[in-house]
């Protein structure tokens, strides 16, 4: 039984995960790696988006990975903290968007 | 940062044997072996193309002491290429079909002979490379007219540069080794090197400053060149995207900083086909400060010699173009994503 539950080993072993479901697997990886390539965005823009999201959903091996990402691609510190910042911004204006809700219903009960 | 080198600390990674030790135990940290992988692809024995390409390491001291440098090179070093020695490598030039000079170090230009033995190649009509550290131009004013020379001599200059920000240039090369290089990068522009329209080549090189891999070669170029002319007005031709592989300091900083298991299996699983069919020991044969020959840099700093005779003064192309290249695992470093050499990546 492992102690953890997240382990580092484990980002090595994504690829497993068509083991128990092939045909859905090999679609996601496909899919996955096509969003990676070069396009209408580049490579280290996508990178940076991803760094981004990865602290949205506060996944760690996203973290590492898109780190790792970033700084192969000549991304400089300020600019991944500046990408977490965006993240932080979306996410407490997400919630704070959300007091205007409050307030109608508080609004709304009271005299 | 220390300025001792680590053979000057007597560290176990001063010596090739130290360093070997590490390299060779990959059954314990599970990885294949690097021939293995070759000889899946039916790439092994490695053997040479049309070598083309004498690279010549004229000895170890070095104004700088960078943390990931393959050479341990430092003040304190002494190996140093004798006049003998440089004119044994010029009848060896004279007689073959060898079409570039490459010249590194250390820091080249502290070899006592190197100004002689540039005048003297720069007559064999030799394309000349010269991998200067940017910041010997401003050690000394004895070195205050490298430029000059470099450009009478129409060398192209390959100077490293491994960000374009004090704070991570300065983290791997040393304090203050940005804004000098910045300064040198501005003198040889103001002279023409780097300019278009002139034919003074000047390149830069970037290697990571950590353990993580280089992304794509083209992409950084753009980056660095967009930063360095907006921030700094420097130009230069273009930026070969090196990986750095596990020896000597580099070794020692994977190790220390606990990094060097991952390091390895992401070089191992980055591993490029088409890359390692263009590697650079194919095509070049590397010369020590004391003569004796190797496949590459990296396997001169191991102490792997090259198969058969191995001395400047039995130079033989034919038989040197028969040989099997020597291999282990810092070979990984040289085949991972898009391939690295003295020359930046080898596939896009
Ligand atoms: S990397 Fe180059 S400049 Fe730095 S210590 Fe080594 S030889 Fe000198
Ligand atoms: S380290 Fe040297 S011998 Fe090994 S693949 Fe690279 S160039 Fe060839």
């Amino acid at each position: 039984m492992k102690s953890t539950y997240y382990n580092r080993e484990d980002l090595k072993k994504f690829g497993d995960i068509s083991k128990f479901q092939k045909k859905l697997g090999d679609k996601f990886f496909d899919y996955y790696n096509s969003v990676f390539e070069e396009g209408a965005l580049t490579s280290r823009e996508k990178s940076l988006i991803a760094l981004a999201v990865s602290h949205a959903v506060q996944c760690p091996y996203c973290i590492d990975s898109y780190t790792s990402s970033c700084l192969s691609k000549g991304v400089d510190e300020e600019q991944m903290m500046e990408a977490v910042h965006v993240t932080a911004a979306i996410q407490s204006g997400a919630s704070l968007v959300h007091g205007v809700q409050m307030m109608d219903q508080v609004n709304e009960k009271l005299m | 940062m220390s300025f001792a080198t680590l053979k000057r600390q007597e560290r176990r990674l001063g010596s090739p044997e130290g360093q070997m030790v590490v390299l060779d135990d990959s059954d314990s940290i599970c990885l294949p072996s690097f021939s293995s992988k070759l000889e899946a692809i039916g790439l092994y024995p490695l053997l040479p193309m049309r070598i083309d390409t004498l690279q010549i390491n004229v000895g170890k001291m070095c104004n700088q002491v960078c943390k990931h440098c393959h050479v341990d090179a430092g003040p304190d070093r002494k190996e140093i290429m004798t006049r003998e020695t440089m004119q044994l490598c010029l009848d060896a030039i004279q007689e073959s079909s060898i079409e570039t000079i490459d010249l590194t170090g250390g820091a080249p230009e502290m070899n006592p002979d190197f100004r002689w033995f540039v005048e003297e190649l720069s007559q064999l009509g030799k394309e000349i490379i010269v991998r200067c550290n940017l910041t010997i131009i401003l050690a000394n004013p004895k070195y205050s007219d490298l430029p000059a020379f470099y450009k009478k001599h129409n060398i192209h200059v390959v100077s490293s540069l491994p960000y374009f920000s004090a704070k991570r240039t300065d983290a791997q090369r040393g304090d203050g080794v940005f804004e000098k290089s910045i300064k040198a990068l501005e003198i040889l522009n103001t002279i023409g090197y780097g300019k278009q329209g002139t034919n003074l080549k000047l390149d830069l090189v970037y290697n990571p400053s950590g353990a993580f891999l280089p992304g794509n070669q083209a992409d950084l170029e753009l980056e660095f060149k967009k930063k360095l002319k907006d921030g700094y007005s420097i130009e230069f031709d273009n930026l070969l995207a090196l990986t750095n592989l596990p020896v000597s300091r580099y070794l020692e900083y994977l190790i220390n900083s606990g990094n060097y298991e991952e390091y390895m299996s992401e070089l191992v699983s980055a591993f490029n086909l088409s890359a390692a069919a263009s590697v650079m020991c194919r095509n070049m044969i590397s010369v020590g400060w004391n003569g004796y020959l190797y496949d590459c840099d990296f396997n001169q700093m191991l102490e792997l010699k090259v198969q058969g005779a191995n001395h400047i003064s039995e130079f033989d192309l034919n038989q040197l173009a028969n040989r099997e290249i020597v291999l282990n695992q810092h070979c990984f470093g040289c085949t991972a994503g898009t391939g690295s050499s003295c020359g930046g990546s080898l596939s896009d």
